[in-house]
């Protein structure tokens, strides 16, 4: 199978599920089930294929597609975007999962859902800026439909600000591409084409800041990171899963792989200022976090938090700066992805409500022991205890950030301390309340189900084992580093 | 293989007992506590399979890690860690039956302390920053929920206050240790200590930090801090101490005796077989630092314990006091390692005080929840009197433990702190002088305890009480022959360190 699968199966899932009829709408779960896992089973294959052969030829398929202005459907998977179509499928495949019970609509539901998946595949696939630019486009309208139409508090205001953020961010990578394909000829859009070509400094200095924001205000950077808080809490549990765990990665994953090899010197001018938003991202998102009364708003803000250790790591950008942005980058997706699951499916659905103070007369410690359970080794895997897979991840950023930037350690330090803080509380109240003995008696509430039982264990067993046993993922992500892309960066004093 | 056996060992347990549908309380608890033997029975396989490899391995494991940064999970366990181990699964044992006893806990309870149990073998064991690292945190989400949950009133504070501190503490270490890895490439503490000995490690750390412009030396001096922040916070090192007090407190007393027993042995570990180990060069500097807190910890830990009338903070605070020796110990080692002689007697004396501590101090919190059953929860030294009329077994028993704790002679508590001092007395003479001070005062509150609690009028309110039930006597014999035996022939606990001891005294040997 290979890399191209994860992209086919999840557009023609769904045009599958669009092109059901409507008495056999309940089949659409089933379908979108399939799609991914297919997606999910593929990645994992071919990450597997690429771990028995590191040293062959990546996979890379190629067609014309626009020739007048250079535009080729270039496709592409080297090791680190190989792990990334994983994290994807992983995601996918939970999503659906938390989704089952999905009622309302469920053919538009699960349709919008693939279609965002199709485009995120794409844009870790695609090996041409054009390309890119548009399965970066493609996310954006269902992430709209679906915040909006299956949303909950808020969901109009937080889908139009998600939206509004997202379209202004793509028009400043718009220009910033545009203007690095005019500035190396105008021959063509193809990303290693671009990156080798050179740019005056003057240029990069500031073609650079618009290209990277753009990017970085999808992965959440400070102080443009608030939509990111309010689009998790107002959609449906699926969509804050997949926003959180895998399209804040888009723009993680653009600001490593297009804006730094395109503008290098840029970077450089602009690498401490960058280093600064992202230390204040981790702070600030902790802090806010520890302040939170909805249990939703808690893991948003702690999103931001952690995304700022990605950002850290690509600005530290040494070698082990840049892996552990990309093992962060894997590690918050499935964390993320777990803890909206729980907080936004198994709890939501049956308290009704994510009031961090009226939870606590659920007693979900005794009413829903699967689910306090569950949440403990989330919390624990988010507040990066080693063992989980934020541990690795935020060891090697913090490596990265000694050989750069030591002055900001102790800053990191603080974040994370700051995040066992909020993590514990939101753990204490959600979960193991205090109450007194007169206190009324906790409605039942309905146990686990299979779904949610199998997504849940899904999402720990991949944290754990990224955890215990990082070296593949090493492996993969370090074959991604060795690109010509990253020559100039890693070759900075 | 043995040794991934043992690590893994507690946790299938934990697992068995977590998932097994409609296991009933009583029986999860039965079940705990024959799994808890099995560890035991898998120590015993490794010390009689043991041929007397050079380095003194027991039994080893490795899996790689991030391989290109000479990450692995190695886990190898020496006569020490066997000695450690052995201390983990007795109390872990015993603080089960202890709980099944007293009726405290159910499934969540039991299949916390054998993660716990797991955790701790890691420590005790782990070769590598890393792993040791990882098994150092995952003890602090069940010690956490284990007070939290079960414990007193004030738990829910006392358990968070717990958890940020070490936390802090942890995060510092990390740091540390990063710096390090950074600086020479590598974390294992074999391979650290031996670019100590040849006085790499503050070179490389000049050259990895020029951004800082700071000395090598100073760098290095400023990770051994980190780290040591970290360990003391464990132990607990006065001022380091907050958290102690109310955790000790407010956990369910067989949650206090691993509290006490094991998690703060991880630090005098740490201590021992890390911080001397990696940073011999910086050791003479911090050496007067090290020895001030620890005869502050063994001081304070006293006074406090004085000052006390709720006897399980007595005790708790008691702990800090003993520990502190251990503390001791390890910087008049820090402060010269030229005397081999004084040297060795300190080292083995701080591995016998962390033993026989976890076991005198595990008889203690078993008397006080004894006390505590009787009577209702009442805990203050005030609240009881004449109890050697109405239990004189009881009063027997405890008051042996007691006698431990204050060092009588013949009885394990002595052993430990003799050689503690009579090697700290060749190194830094003045410290331990003033740490003898110490253990005047802990007679001083021991004795008062005993007066308070077994003579005096018999309140009328305990005129009915009687004395230990059978169950309550079999449960006091492991524990009083372990603090029995190990005093009237130390060897049988020296033999294992023995090994190891010359082995640390290589390393500690400045090269030229």
């Amino acid at each position: 199978m290979t890399p191209a699968w994860t992209l086919s199966s999840a557009f023609l899932g769904a045009l599958l599920v669009l092109l059901l009829p409507v008495r056999m709408a309940a089949a659409s779960r089933f379908i979108a089930l399939a799609a991914s896992l297919v997606g999910a089973v593929a990645a994992a294959a071919a990450c597997l294929a690429r771990l028995n052969n590191p040293a062959g030829p990546a996979w890379s398929f190629t067609r014309p597609w626009l020739p007048t202005f250079g535009i080729n459907f270039h496709l592409a998977a080297d090791g680190l975007a190989l792990t990334l179509l994983l994290l994807t499928g992983i995601v996918a495949v939970a999503g659906v999962l938390f989704s089952w019970n999905v009622e309302r609509r469920p053919r538009a539901f699960f349709a919008f859902f693939l279609t965002i998946i199709g485009g995120v595949y794409g844009v870790f696939l695609s090996r041409d800026a054009f390309l890119l630019f548009v399965c970066y486009e493609i996310v954006i309208l269902p992430k709209y439909m679906l915040i909006a139409i299956w949303g909950s508090t808020n969901k109009e205001y937080g889908a139009m600000k998600l939206t509004m953020y997202s379209i202004g961010s793509s028009a400043l990578i718009l220009i910033g591409l545009v203007v690095a394909y005019a500035a190396a000829g105008g021959t063509s859009f193809d990303i290693n084409y671009l990156a080798s070509a050179h740019y005056a400094p003057s240029l990069q200095l500031w073609a650079f800041p618009i290209l990277f924001l753009g990017f970085a205000v999808l992965a959440g950077i400070w102080p443009f990171h608030t939509w990111a808080p309010t689009g998790h809490v107002a959609a449906p549990t699926a969509a804050s899963m997949l926003l959180a765990g895998v399209v804040m990665k888009l723009g993680a994953y653009g600001a490593l792989c297009v804006a730094l090899p395109l503008f290098p010197l840029g970077f450089a001018a602009w690498q401490p200022v960058i280093a600064g938003l992202a230390v204040i991202g981790v702070v600030y998102g902790a802090l806010t976090a520890l302040a939170q009364k909805d249990l939703k708003f808690v893991i948003g803000y702690s999103s931001v938090s952690h995304m700022g250790f990605v950002l850290l790591g690509i600005a530290a950008a040494t070698h082990w700066g840049l892996r552990g942005a990309v093992l962060q980058m894997i590690s918050h997706g499935i964390i993320a992805g777990l803890l909206f699951g729980i907080a936004g499916r198994v709890v939501y659905e049956r308290t009704h409500t994510r009031d961090l103070n009226a939870l606590q007369a659920f007693d979900l410690w005794r009413t829903l022991p699967g689910a306090a359970v569950a949440f403990t080794l989330a919390t624990a895997a988010s507040m990066g205890l080693p063992g989980f897979s934020g541990f690795v991840a935020e060891i090697s950023v913090a490596i990265g950030l000694w050989q750069k930037f030591p002055w900001l350690v102790p800053a990191i330090a603080a974040g994370i301390v700051i995040t066992g803080a909020f993590s514990l509380r939101a753990l204490h109240k959600a979960f193991f309340p205090v109450r007194s003995a007169s206190a009324a008696a906790p409605p039942p509430l309905a146990p686990l189900t299979w779904p949610e039982i199998s997504a849940i264990s899904l999402l720990i067993a991949v944290s754990l084992a990224l955890g215990i046993y990082p070296k593949p993922w090493v492996v993969l992500i370090d074959d991604g580093l060795r690109s010509p892309l990253f020559h100039t960066i890693l070759s900075q004093p | 293989m043995l040794l991934l056996s043992l690590l893994l060992l507690p946790l299938l347990g934990a697992v068995i007992i977590g998932v097994w549908p409609g296991l009933a309380r009583q029986c999860a608890s039965r079940l705990a506590i024959t799994w808890a033997v099995l560890p035991l029975a898998v120590l015993a396989a490794m010390e009689f399979q043991y041929a007397g490899a050079a380095n003194g391995v027991l039994a080893e494991w490795s899996l790689p890690w991030i391989p290109d940064a000479n990450i692995n999970l190695a886990f190898s366990a020496d006569g020490t860690s066997f000695l450690f181990l052995l201390l983990t699964s007795l109390i872990t044992l015993f603080a089960l039956a202890v709980s099944a006893k007293l009726d405290i806990g159910g499934r969540a309870y039991c299949a916390l302390i054998l993660v716990m149990e797991s955790m701790l073998f890691g420590v005790f064991t782990a070769r590598h920053f890393i792993p040791w690292f990882l098994c150092w945190e995952m003890t602090l989400i069940p010690a956490y929920l284990l007070i939290r949950l079960w414990g007193g009133k004030g738990a829910p504070r006392a358990a968070l206050r717990f958890f940020v501190i070490t936390l802090g503490g942890g995060v510092c270490m990390l740091l540390g240790f990063l710096a390090l890895q950074l600086a020479v490439g590598t974390m294992d503490f074999a391979q650290l200590g031996a670019l100590a000995a040849h006085h790499q490690l503050a070179p490389g750390l000049a050259k990895s930090f020029a951004v800082t412009g700071l000395d090598g030396h100073v760098l290095l001096t400023l990770v051994a801090v980190l780290v040591f922040l970290g360990l003391a916070v464990k132990i607990p090192v006065v001022p380091f101490h907050a958290w102690l007090p109310d955790a000790y407190a407010e956990a369910p007393t067989p949650v206090t005796m691993l509290l006490t027993g094991l998690l703060s042995k991880m630090g005098v570990y740490g201590l021992l077989r890390v911080f001397l180990v990696v940073f011999p060069e910086v050791l003479p500097g911090l050496a007067p630092w090290l020895t001030a807190l620890a005869v502050a910890t063994v001081l304070l830990g006293a006074m406090a314990a004085l000052a006390q009338k709720d006897l399980k903070r007595m005790i708790a605070y008691s702990s800090v006091n003993h520990l502190g020796y251990c503390v001791l110990a390890v910087a008049a080692v820090a402060a010269m390692h030229s005397d081999r002689a004084a040297v060795s007697s300190a080292v083995a004396g701080v591995v016998l005080q962390a033993f026989n501590h976890g076991v005198i101090a595990s008889a203690l919190f078993f008397s006080i929840a004894i006390l505590e059953s009787r009577s209702g929860g009442l805990r203050g030294v005030n609240d009881f009197g004449g109890l050697r009329a109405r239990m004189p077994v009881f009063s027997g028993l405890m008051a042996l433990a007691v006698f431990a704790s204050l060092g009588l002679p013949g009885l394990s508590g002595f052993v430990g702190e003799f050689l503690i001092f009579n090697g700290s007395f060749g190194l830094v003479p003045w410290s331990a002088a003033i740490s003898l001070l110490g253990l005047l005062l802990t007679a001083v509150f021991l004795l008062r305890l005993i007066r308070l609690v077994f003579h005096g009028p018999l309140p009328p309110a305990m005129a009915k009480w009687s004395d230990l039930t059978s169950a309550e006597r079999w449960l006091f014999v492991p524990v009083i022959a372990l603090i029995v035996i190990p005093g009237l022939w130390p060897q049988v606990l020296l033999q294992f360190i023995n090994g190891d001891t010359l082995r640390l005294l290589e390393l500690l040997r400045p090269i030229p």
